[in-house]
């Protein structure tokens, strides 16, 4: 059995600050008109009514990482030859990620099966996944945009988390989900939760059961596949697309990069930023040619990763957690979840024809 | 009389059938925005939805449908931006149809759901005097509009839309605010040159380098080859370091000098929620005082960094 404890909300931020005198403690902070995940300082506003802005994803996947810095020196016999240093850069600060939602959390196994895949292991995520422990609070308030049930997913979920917090009136309830998280708890001075697990539970089915009703967007892969050469549909459902990015740089799934090297004189970085399918630059070859040049095929490439060619090849997970972020804040209120619906009622239909 | 919206969808469906598509706004995925609308068939003229929620300007996608028969629903400020397009010459006027609305004024979607917490069921939303009312599940819940409108409507310059082919509604003023939040511009134009570099740094900082702010600007027409992302030359780097970004936002301001209409998309795309516009503000008060020109009012002016002249009325280059 797990271990559980209790928090009251009162003490909440004082333990988490006490933490942070140890390790990393990254929050959902109120900044300006909006919320992000920030490291919690004393006078800091968490904010953790709803889900914040951008996803916690920068925890593991930072929005531009320095892979390593180097430095170039002329030889002083032959100053002909130059000579390049190289310094690798790891990053590997304990860290506790409080905070982030369910959807969140769960699109962090989306990465691992890309990042921490056997032979295929890159060593700057896996190393700060090895060092950060999450902590999830499950959802009392889905907004309208959420859609986490219909994903596989739920607002209770503890999938890719160490720990989970429930909100039950007057405090959290916090349980171990993984063994690292369990170890955790224990080396904690919090007060046993007792019965109240029982009322975190029940409080975090109310919640799912309370989720409006909606058909689930599991079964999509081989319907949104069937749809790759059908030009007008991509065309209609991207046409008031902005091809502006929003969408996937807010995305906790979206874990596509770019590499650069940025000198200035003879010292350099080399970096990892975030990369958008949206964008033009995306897949502009070398030679100028872009195989993905028009919006539509764009649009194609971010429905089709996460609904077709993600799921075909990790055991049918989608790469979209449902959080509706990419509904919230896209300027034009695009639908990714009308967007799917539309693929399967087109696919079926079009399947309907051929067997009359 | 028929309500504004009925007026409207009356307007498109006599005028539809002669072009080959109608933009307009349809409720959109929450209840708090709307979503632009492309109309080719006359059954989705039913879908319309025009009232506060009625944010995006949808004279951003004349541009790319340059050649075709474009009907186009314009409020005040939308319809300047349209006004610009044709003094540039990136649209003809003769594909275009605008029908042409009273603006009441635009209320920001985040501002209603961090500060009144009013998010899920918004039916209706009116604004009447310097209040704005929701209709939200049966009841009503009102807010003093300095709490919701958007920044732009706060200095509006006209709530109808003036160059137009169709007129739906009266004509009005637009929205009366008495406790408008001082804006950004007047703020930093009180600080001083550190204390703004500071500003914007610590602004720069949330910026996720998403150029929604590019994207959503229908004056920004290099789209593609912008300079934010190019390597070649290379303006900008991709570090994360707040100046770069500020870089980049020099960039938009200064390409857009003269020619932004204020339409406040920029800001709007945020999903950061950055004041960017005032940087524009910035440099269209310097227009202002240098040229006495405002972008957007008069199709037939040529914009002031459009044209050369000898001599500048208001520079005084030969004092001697
Ligand atoms: S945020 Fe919206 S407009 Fe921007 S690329 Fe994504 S879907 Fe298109
Ligand atoms: S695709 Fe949209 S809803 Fe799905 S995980 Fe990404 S941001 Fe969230
Ligand atoms: S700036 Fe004027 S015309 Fe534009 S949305 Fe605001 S009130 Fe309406
Ligand atoms: S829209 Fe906002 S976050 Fe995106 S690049 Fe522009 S300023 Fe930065
Ligand atoms: S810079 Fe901003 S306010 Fe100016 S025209 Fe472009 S989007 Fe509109």
């Amino acid at each position: 059995m797990l271990a559980a404890r209790y928090i009251t909300t009162d003490k909440l931020v004082p333990w988490l600050l006490s933490l942070s005198e140890s390790r990393l403690v990254l929050a959902p902070i109120r900044k300006g008109g909006q919320t992000v995940f920030q490291p919690l300082e004393a006078d800091s506003e968490l904010d953790l009514d709803g889900l914040a802005t951008s996803s916690p994803k920068a925890a593991l996947l930072p929005r531009c990482e320095t892979l390593l810095e180097f430095h170039y020196s002329k030889g002083e016999e032959a100053p002909s030859r130059t000579s390049v240093e190289v310094r690798e850069t790891l990053h590997d600060q304990p860290t506790f990620l409080f905070g982030a939602r369910p959807c969140d959390v769960r699109g962090f196994t989306v990465f691992d099966r890309v990042y921490d895949a056997g032979s295929k292991r890159d060593i700057y995520y896996c190393t700060r996944r090895d060092n950060t422990l999450v902590a999830s609070l499950a959802c009392t308030d889905p907004a309208e945009t959420c859609f986490c049930h219909r994903v596989g997913g739920g607002p209770g979920d503890s999938t890719g988390a160490d720990l989970l917090f429930t909100f039950i009136g007057d405090g959290y309830v916090v349980e171990a989900v993984t063994d690292r998280g369990n170890d955790f708890l224990l080396s904690q001075t919090l007060h046993d939760a007792g019965d109240r697990v029982e009322t975190a539970l029940k409080t975090r089915e109310a919640v799912k059961a309370a989720m409006p009703e909606g058909e689930p967007l599991l079964g999509a892969p081989e319907q949104v596949n069937k749809l790759f050469d059908d030009q007008p549909f991509w065309e209609d459902v991207s046409a008031k697309c902005l091809s502006c990015g929003a969408c996937s740089y807010l995305c906790p799934t979206c874990y596509c990069f770019n590499m650069t090297d940025e000198m200035h004189g003879n010292d350099g970085v080399r970096v990892r930023t975030w990369d958008n399918c949206m964008s033009f630059q995306f897949t502009l070859e070398g030679s100028g040619h872009n195989p993905r040049a028009a919006k539509a095929q764009r649009m194609r490439n971010r429905i089709g990763h996460k609904f077709n060619y993600y799921p075909a090849l990790h055991d049918g997970n989608l790469a979209c957690v449902g959080c509706g972020r990419c509904i919230s804040h896209c300027p034009v209120s695009m639908d990714v979840r009308e967007i799917v619906s539309k693929a399967q009622t087109r696919a079926m239909a079009e399947e309907e024809q051929i067997n009359d | 009389m028929a309500s504004p919206i009925e007026e409207l969808k009356t307007a498109i469906r006599q005028a539809l059938p002669d072009l080959d598509m109608v933009i307009a706004w349809t409720a959109g995925p929450d209840s708090l925005s709307h979503t632009p609308l492309f109309i080719t068939d006359a059954a989705d003229i039913e879908r319309i939805e025009w009232d506060s929620r009625c944010s995006q300007n949808l004279a951003g996608y004349l541009t790319s449908l340059r050649g075709k028969k474009v009907g186009i629903v314009a409020k005040g400020c939308d319809a300047r931006t349209i006004v610009e397009l044709l003094q540039e010459k990136l649209i003809d006027r003769e594909d275009v149809t605008i029908f042409g609305l009273h603006c009441q004024g635009a209320v920001d979607a985040r501002k209603v759901r961090t500060e009144l917490k009013v998010g899920r069921g918004v039916q209706g939303v009116t604004i009447d005097g310097g209040a704005a009312s929701f209709a939200v599940n049966g009841e009503t819940q009102t807010a003093r509009l300095g709490q919701v409108l958007q920044e732009k409507c706060f200095r509006c310059t006209g709530a109808d839309a003036e160059v137009c082919d169709h007129f739906i509604g009266e004509h009005g003023q637009p929205p009366q605010v008495d406790d408008a939040p001082v804006s950004t511009l007047d703020m930093l134009e009180a600080m001083g040159m550190e204390d703004r570099l500071h500003f914007w740094e610590d602004q720069m900082t949330k910026c996720i380098r998403c150029y929604a702010c590019r994207s959503a600007c229908p004056l920004c027409v290099c789209q593609d080859h912008c300079a934010a992302q190019s390597r070649d030359p290379h303006w900008v780097d991709q570090t994360d370091h707040p100046r770069e970004k500020l870089m980049f936002q020099a960039l938009h301001a200064l390409h857009t000098a003269g020619r932004c209409t204020e339409c406040g998309e920029c800001e709007r795309a945020c999903p950061m929620d950055l004041p960017i516009m005032t940087l524009k503000q910035a440099l269209n008060r310097q227009i202002k005082d240098i040229f006495d020109y405002q972008a957007g009012t008069d199709p037939d002016k040529t914009p002031p960094l459009f044209q050369f002249r000898e001599e500048e009325e208001h520079i005084k280059e030969r004092k001697w």
